[in-house]
This record gives C-alpha cells, sequence and structure tokens, in this order.
C-alpha cells in the first residue's frame, strides 16, 4: 500500500511498541526492509498520546498535522499471520494451542476495507467521508477517565523500574494498571510477554491471561470494528 | 512522566506532557486552560513548575512508589474526558532502529498513517 500511495503524498510511519527494546522487533523489520520511516517505541508512549489500546492500531494524521481519524484497529494490508491463522485447522493440535486458534479465527478483521478507506483519503483528502472533523476526532477517541490516566501513570512507573532492572516492583505497577484499565490490551500483553513469551498464559504472576480475557471481553471484541 | 520532585522546569514540563505554561495558562493545540496564579515561577527561560497544582487543574493523577520515593505523572483526564484533548498531532519523537531520532512533525506536508505495531 505504501508504495502505492506513496507517490499521492501518503507515507506511513510504523512504531513498534516494545519495552524489551528493540531486538524482538528487529527481524520483523529486517524482513519488510520498510522505504517507510520505522520507529522504536521503548516507554508506549502512543499508548498516552494517541489512545492506543491494541495493536495493531493506526492514527490518520493530515498534511497541517492534525489528526483527522483517531487510534483505531487497522490493517494497512492483508496480514499474512492471520490468514494463515484463519486457514489451520484445529486438528491434532494441543489442546491449549487449539483453543487460542479457536479464538483468533472469531477475530473481525476488513484489510481491504481498511484499505479502501486509506486509497479514498490519498485521493480525496478533507472531501473523504473517512477524514473526520476536530471534534469528531476527539469525540472518537478512547475514553479516559481519571482511572485510565492512573492507568498510564502506574505503567509508567512499571517500565520506570522494569529498565533500572527491579522486575517485581515493575510487576506490581503493572497489575494496577491491568487493574484500572482492563481494557487496554498493550498493557497486558506487554506484561504477560515477559513471563511467557509463547503464549501469554496463565501465571503466578498475573490475575489474567491471554486466552482468559479475549473470552471475558468476547474475541469478536478484538478488534472493535471500524466505523467509517 | 516520572519525577523524583514535584517541582519541574517548564521546558521539560512540555516536552514529557505537551503542555506548554504560558502566560493565559497550560495550553496544548488550540486549548489553553487558566492556572491559579504562582503555579510556575522563576525568570524567563527558567521557570519552575509547581506540578502538583498544575496536575489538579489537569485532572493528571500523581502516583506516588513508596518504596522508591519516585512520583509518576499521568496524563489529563480532565478537560474532553477523551485520550485526546485536542486533534492537533503530538509531536512525538521516537528512534527509528538504527538509534537515529525521528520526528513526526517532519513529515508537515504530507499525510500520515501511523500504524502502531508489535512483535508480541
Amino acid at each position: 500500500m505504501r508504495e502505492e500511495l506513496h507517490p499521492y503524498g501518503l507515507e506511513i510511519v510504523t512504531v513498534a511498541l516494545d519495552t524489551a527494546g528493540g531486538d524482538a522487533a528487529r527481524p520483523f523489520v529486517e524482513k519488510a526492509a520498510p522505504r517507510h520511516p520505522s520507529l522504536l517505541d521503548q516507554a508506549h508512549s502512543v499508548d498516552a498520546a494517541f489512545g492506543v489500546v491494541n495493536v495493531p492500531n493506526g492514527v490518520w494524521i493530515d498534511e497541517h498535522g492534525m489528526i483527522v481519524r483517531p487510534a483505531e484497529p487497522a490493517f494497512p494490508g492483508r496480514n499474512p499471520v492471520t490468514a494463515k491463522f484463519r486457514e489451520m485447522s484445529l486438528d491434532g493440535l494441543p489442546d491449549d494451542v487449539a483453543d487460542m486458534l479457536r479464538e483468533v479465527k472469531k477475530f473481525r478483521t476488513d484489510p481491504d476495507g481498511y484499505v479502501a478507506m486509506v486509497r479514498d483519503w490519498v485521493t480525496r483528502g478533507s472531501e473523504s467521508p473517512y477524514a473526520l472533523g476536530p471534534e469528531a476526532v476527539i469525540e472518537r477517541s478512547q475514553p479516559r477517565s481519571l482511572d485510565t490516566a492512573r492507568a498510564a501513570a502506574h505503567f509508567e512507573l512499571g517500565q520506570h523500574f522494569h529498565r533500572g532492572g527491579d522486575h517485581g516492583r515493575a510487576v506490581v505497577h503493572w497489575r494496577e494498571a491491568h487493574r484500572l484499565q482492563p481494557e487496554n490490551w498493550t498493557y497486558k500483553r506487554q506484561a504477560w510477554n515477559f513471563e511467557d513469551p509463547v503464549r501469554q498464559g496463565p501465571t503466578d504472576v498475573y490475575d489474567s491471561c491471554w486466552i482468559a480475557d479475549v473470552k471475558r471481553f468476547g474475541a469478536e471484541n478484538y478488534y472493535p470494528p471500524v466505523v467509517p | 512522566m516520572i519525577l523524583e520532585q514535584l517541582e519541574t522546569s517548564a521546558a521539560e514540563f512540555e516536552r514529557a506532557t505537551g503542555w506548554a505554561l504560558k502566560r493565559e495558562g497550560a495550553c496544548k493545540g488550540t486549548v489553553c486552560v487558566p492556572l491559579p496564579p504562582r503555579v510556575h515561577a522563576g525568570s524567563p527561560g527558567n521557570e519552575r513548575v509547581d506540578v502538583e497544582a498544575v496536575a489538579g487543574r489537569l485532572g493528571m493523577p500523581l502516583v506516588h512508589d513508596d518504596v522508591a520515593g519516585v512520583w509518576a505523572l499521568g496524563p489529563e483526564s480532565a478537560i474532553t474526558g477523551r485520550a485526546l484533548t485536542t486533534a492537533a498531532a503530538p509531536d512525538l519523537e521516537l528512534p527509528d532502529f538504527d538509534g537515529n531520532p525521528f520526528r513526526l512533525s517532519s513529515l508537515l506536508g504530507q499525510k500520515v498513517l501511523l500504524v502502531s505495531w508489535a512483535s508480541w
């Protein structure tokens, strides 16, 4: 999509969220060899700055630096991993893996629809019905109560202690961030990943895990449908 | 924003929170919130900010870690009640994978699709 739309004035900027640094994301970046800016966000600063609560997520910013669509599930092109999961058979898989895959198959995503929206915006600019005015942009951004803001502060304290080598103290604050903003998947997945990078499964460290929370919130809500 | 004391410089406060402290109050994009007097003091260019007073006005939580004695200042919650206070995009600065800093504002004049992703 980038190569198609860049000549018409679109730039893509990718931001990899990873507290642990760039090593985990680097192989993906090197394989993709992007020509667009590819950035690393160790602090998860896009969470508080834009209201990102899950990945992949997209924000549209116009030529004047104004946000015209706030953070929402974004699939800029078909995702080969998701496509592969959809086609995979559950037969012969270990029970816990089959359980995860069964939920992933329920995710609702529409990469073709999303790309069509981006294409329309790049072609028609502010005339595109998908480019929203400033009031709608703010209104459609994630809700932020005082508790949600407190979750961000606890997540940041966790980052501070983890970077300083005190992972145990980080966990105390990450648990609190999860309690205060349970709908923020990036806070949860990042933390769970340190304990179980393969399945983000149940541990003694956190009260929940990926599969339990996907079932609790409903797999069909994992990526809320993009409202045109 | 991690703080060891509840006072910081106006420049550091703006860098970390996106809120600039001006004569008319705390400003982000087109939004300005009047502040009580004496919230920031000091000579021009070296202004000190009373973090607790600004935080209270903008609905920014101050969370204290009793063990390490540090605070974290969370984002504002009292202006719009949403993640965005203004539609003006924050001027994010992040490193690329070679460690070179990149500013979002360097792309002014182009449309930008900012995509967040993760390997986990």
